[in-house]
């Protein structure tokens, strides 16, 4: 709506100027010569100027003939000044006439007939105001006016224009002309006169009516919306501009800034700080001081009633026992009879390498899952020692490394120089594998090299690759795809020192290490195993020293001599290994001094015999920083081993089962004698025959330090060290023989007794003492070895090798190596029950004997 | 003698593994277990002690210690604290 109102161009109106003449009179102001004159009638087509007023005025266009023929020639006769010209009409008529048409009066032919005067008035018109240039005034009256002096015309003039609102003035009779005389009025009014300067511009708005009057709302409008919504002059930066400021006036005030900060600075005072290096401890003097001072009389007068009500509190109930839980174990092993099994989880045959060999020892892997050690021998008629001659001509003699994954192939072999009896993983350091042959000598073996596949064997289970690229120590190993890798053994015992009969037992010795001299047992700091304890029927216990270069990551090398020990060359060459030098370290002869017979012990059992099996990554760590410090160790371990404190508590007695069947209980320390003071060696041996054939399995249970479990061709028996002269518990079986044995690894009271017709009978004390809880049949021939372990908290498993070769890996049941709760409590109870009847057995019969005795003397007395 | 008699009473309960008696710096002046060991429990059982000492006292200073007991899976160790010496006393509470 409002649009229409939008103020638009301003257009100069045409005909304004023409209302301005209809409103106002009907002269324009141009013609002051003008006069107005009586309007004349015309019938015809009004020729006249009448259109613009005068209606006798007839414009006529005078060519140059009829301008000769009346004399009005123009520049002439007539000019501007001097326009008019009388013409006669007779002369009009006689022009009429003669050239009637073409005449230029043709078209005021009438009008000038009609005129009443005989001269009519031609006005020449320079300024063609009436459009043509020549104009013939009709009437009289204007005739004369137009004649007469024109300035009556100003005066008129200007009564016209102030008679503006009067449009038509009908007869209209013009003052008389009175000579006006100025008398300078006109200048006033034309001063004051408002004349317009400019023509004004007309505006015309507008705008539909129903929308006037009607309510508006405003809206605002974002100039920036429309496009062309706003006209900006934006500020831009003038190219031409290249004025340069080189100077100017820069007034400057310098004021101090003024910052307050603040820090908190750690106020270090002087303090006294201290270092313990030894604990306080008081002199004995003190301590007898302070025992009898009256104080600690007091405070124990006031303290030992709570203590003592503490301690009754204790020992009448256990306040913290759980009832629900020791009710659900209960529930577990009582109710329902569980199945009690050895499931078959692998087996693995050589063919290739076991074939026609007897399994002599099996051994597990200490640290790596799933990894199992095999030793073989030959199949020997009398099993007594091997022919070499014969040897030679067979398969070299290996022990193989078997891994779960891969019961095809054998992960590794170790090559040894003779077969092997027996061997053990060292329990500081898995790599390190000793072994006893059958010609009596002693072997170690490193393979620490392959101690990445081996334990990287479940991941390349088919297929055996060798990556043999880095070897810093020397050692000879077969390269090949199919083939286990071959690894040499690196030491060798001297053959003069060692056995004569071949090595039927061999221990690593725990971590105490023995002073030669004093064949006391001192600590061994560096934890590392590093003796070996070896028996065989040459009736003599052999205790070897570890070489110290043979434990890997070695780098520097020393040379290091000791009595009795052995020699380690500087260098140990890659081919030649540690050949034919290693002496043993202590020599016991068993049965020498005694008496003559000899007893050739078969079987060895130490007391201290329980390890710690580090894990490689630990044993690693142990080596790596301290590599440089190792040797030094050693050689204070072997020269100076006297400095070390001799651990008194560690006992020093030991169990041989002999190739007879005897069982000798003895001694190692040698004491030293007060009077001559020379090493005397003490022996408490004890001999104990109840075994007719020769011992195979000489055991201390794994719970009970002192508790010893003895195989040995038809019976086998448990005996308690120390205490009885007697087994505890014996049996025996008439069919067939028992071949090995071994304590379960987890329960207390069960143990695995394997006999030669391939069948494992399971023993549970605390269930049946009179036969075995249990018997499966694992193989066809006789069963050599047996040898539980503890792969996981749910998997225990049981090695068992026989006579042809297969090694036979069974997975023990939860049942079996789960204990029940106070299981070792309970198998406990019952040795000492059984120790006890013992006694008490003893006793009786002693009573029985004596009292026999006291009645014979009285018989002879009598007699 | 008196010292030893009563001692001797407390050790001969059943079960008990050690008796230890020390004096307020936790120094051992008397005892049945081995030199290591005895320093071991001297010195971390003093620091405990004290501990708790300070612990009740705080809660209300009207109060002291006289008696702690920890009871561990294999057995317990029972402390009598005074103000010169402490007794300790190692039981094996199972039957």
């Amino acid at each position: 709506m409002s649009k229409k109102l939008s103020s638009g161009k301003t257009s100069l109106k045409a005909p304004k100027t023409s209302a301005k003449k209809q409103k106002g009179g009907k002269k324009s102001k141009d013609s002051s010569k003008r006069k107005q004159t009586q309007l004349g009638k015309k019938d015809e087509v009004d020729l006249s100027a009448a259109h613009i007023g005068h209606p006798e005025i007839f414009p006529l266009a005078f060519t140059t003939e009829t301008q000769e023929i009346f004399n009005c020639r123009v520049e002439e006769d007539v000019t501007e000044e001097n326009c008019f010209k009388l013409i006669k009409k007779d002369d009009i008529i006689q022009d009429l006439k003669t050239r009637d048409a073409v005449s230029d009066f043709h078209p005021v032919k009438k009008v000038v007939l009609e005129y009443p005067e005989e001269e009519l008035l031609v006005v020449f018109d320079a300024k063609f105001q009436y459009g043509q240039n020549f104009y013939l005034v009709a009437s009289e009256e204007a005739k004369e006016n137009l004649l007469k002096p024109p300035e009556t015309a100003q005066e008129e003039e200007k009564e016209e224009e102030n008679r503006e609102e009067d449009l038509e003035v009908q007869p209209y009779k013009p003052p008389v002309p009175k000579p006006w005389v100025s008398l300078g009025s006109e200048k006033e009014v034309e001063e004051e006169s408002v004349k317009d300067r400019v023509t004004k511009i007309k505006y015309m708005i507008s705008r539909v009516r129903r929308k006037f009057g009607t309510p508006i709302t405003f809206t605002d409008r974002n100039a920036s919306h429309v496009k062309d919504g706003y006209v900006e002059c934006t500020p831009y930066e003038d190219k031409a501009f290249s004025i340069n400021m080189l100077e100017k006036d820069v007034g400057l005030q310098t004021v101090p800034k003024v910052k307050e900060v603040a820090t908190q600075t750690k106020w270090t005072y002087p303090k006294n700080a201290a270092t313990q290096y030894f604990p306080r401890q008081l002199s004995n003097e003190e301590k007898e001081e302070r025992l009898s001072s009256k104080k600690l009389k007091e405070f124990l007068t006031s303290v030992h009633l709570r203590m003592e009500i503490a301690l009754q509190q204790n020992e009448i109930m256990n306040a913290f026992f759980d009832d629900w839980k020791a009710l659900a174990e209960d529930e577990c092993s009582s109710g329902g009879k569980p199945d009690v099994y050895l499931g078959a989880y692998r087996s693995f045959t050589g063919l290739r390498y076991l074939k026609d060999r007897i399994i002599s020892c099996v051994c597990w892997h200490p640290t790596i899952y799933g990894i199992i050690a095999v030793s073989a021998r030959q199949q020997l008629p009398d099993e007594e020692q091997a022919n070499l001659s014969d040897k030679s001509l067979l398969q070299q003699t290996v022990i193989v490394f078997w891994s779960f994954f891969d019961p095809l192939h054998p992960q590794l072999m170790l090559e040894c120089p003779e077969d092997i009896h027996c061997f053990q993983f060292s329990p500081s350091d898995p790599n390190v594998i000793a072994g006893g042959c059958i010609n009596g000598q002693v072997v170690l073996l490193d393979i620490s090299q392959h101690e990445q596949k081996l334990q990287n064997a479940q991941t390349d289970a088919d297929g055996i690759k060798i990556t043999a690229v880095n070897m810093p120590s020397p050692m000879q190993v077969e390269q090949s795809s199919t083939e286990p890798p071959l690894v040499r053994y690196c030491a060798v015992s001297s053959i003069q020192h060692s056995h004569k009969k071949p090595v039927t037992d061999i221990y690593w010795l725990p971590d105490y290490s023995k002073d030669n001299q004093m064949s006391a047992a001192s600590e061994n700091r560096a934890e590392i195993c590093v003796q070996l304890v070896t028996c065989s029927p040459d009736c003599s216990v052999l205790f070897w020293d570890i070489p110290a270069t043979k434990l890997p990551e070695q780098t520097s090398c020393e040379t290091v001599k000791q009595e009795g020990g052995f020699y380690i060359p500087c260098d140990v060459p890659a081919t030649k290994p540690l050949d034919l030098c290693w002496k043993p370290l202590i020599k016991i002869n068993l049965g020498e001094s005694d008496s003559n017979t000899e007893c050739g012990p078969v079987r060895i059992s130490l007391r201290e015999l329980h390890y710690h099996y580090k894990t490689s990554e630990k044993v690693r760590s142990l080596h790596t920083p301290e590599a440089p410090t190792r040797d030094s160790s050693y050689t204070e371990m072997s020269t100076s081993s006297k400095n070390l404190k001799v651990l008194e508590n560690i006992s020093t007695s030991f169990f041989i089962g002999t190739e007879d069947g005897e069982i000798v209980h003895s001694d190692w320390k040698i004491e030293i004698d007060n009077d001559t003071a020379k090493p005397v060696s003490q022996e408490h041996s004890q001999k104990y025959t109840i075994h007719t054939e020769t011992i195979n399995t000489l055991q201390r249970s794994p719970f009970f330090q002192d508790i010893v479990l003895s195989i040995g061709g038809r019976n086998f028996a448990i005996w308690k060290e120390r205490d009885t002269y007697r087994p505890i518990l014996q049996w025996s079986c008439s069919a067939g023989r028992y071949t090995a044995g071994h304590w379960s690894l987890t329960r207390p009271g069960v143990f695995f007794i394997a006999r030669n017709d391939g069948n494992i009978d399971i023993w549970d004390l605390l269930k049946k003492t009179h036969e075995p809880s249990h018997t499966q049949n694992i193989s066809t021939s006789r069963i050599t070895c047996i040898s539980p372990w503890i792969a996981s908290p749910k998997q225990n498993f049981l090695a068992v090798s026989d006579d042809l070769g297969a090694l036979h890996v069974l997975e023990i049941c939860q049942t079996l190596s789960h204990p029940s709760s106070n299981e070792e409590a309970n198998v406990l109870d019952f040795f000492e029950r059984e120790v006890k009847y013992l006694k008490y057995c003893e006793e009786k019969s002693q009573a029985k004997r004596e009292l026999k005795w006291s009645w014979r003397q009285r018989q002879r007395k009598q007699v | 003698a008196e010292v030893e008699e009563t001692l001797k009473r407390i050790q001969a309960h059943k079960g008990v593994i050690a008796t230890i008696v020390m004096n307020a710096e936790g120094i051992p002046i008397r005892t049945t277990l081995d030199n290591s060991s005895t320093v071991q429990y001297a010195g971390l059982l003093h620091q405990l002690t004290m501990r708790a000492r300070s612990t009740v006292r705080d809660i209300d200073p009207h109060n002291d210690l006289t008696f702690l007991r920890i009871r561990s899976k294999k057995h317990e160790i029972m402390i009598a604290p005074d103000k010169d010496y402490l007794l300790i006393v190692i039981q094996n509470p199972c039957e």
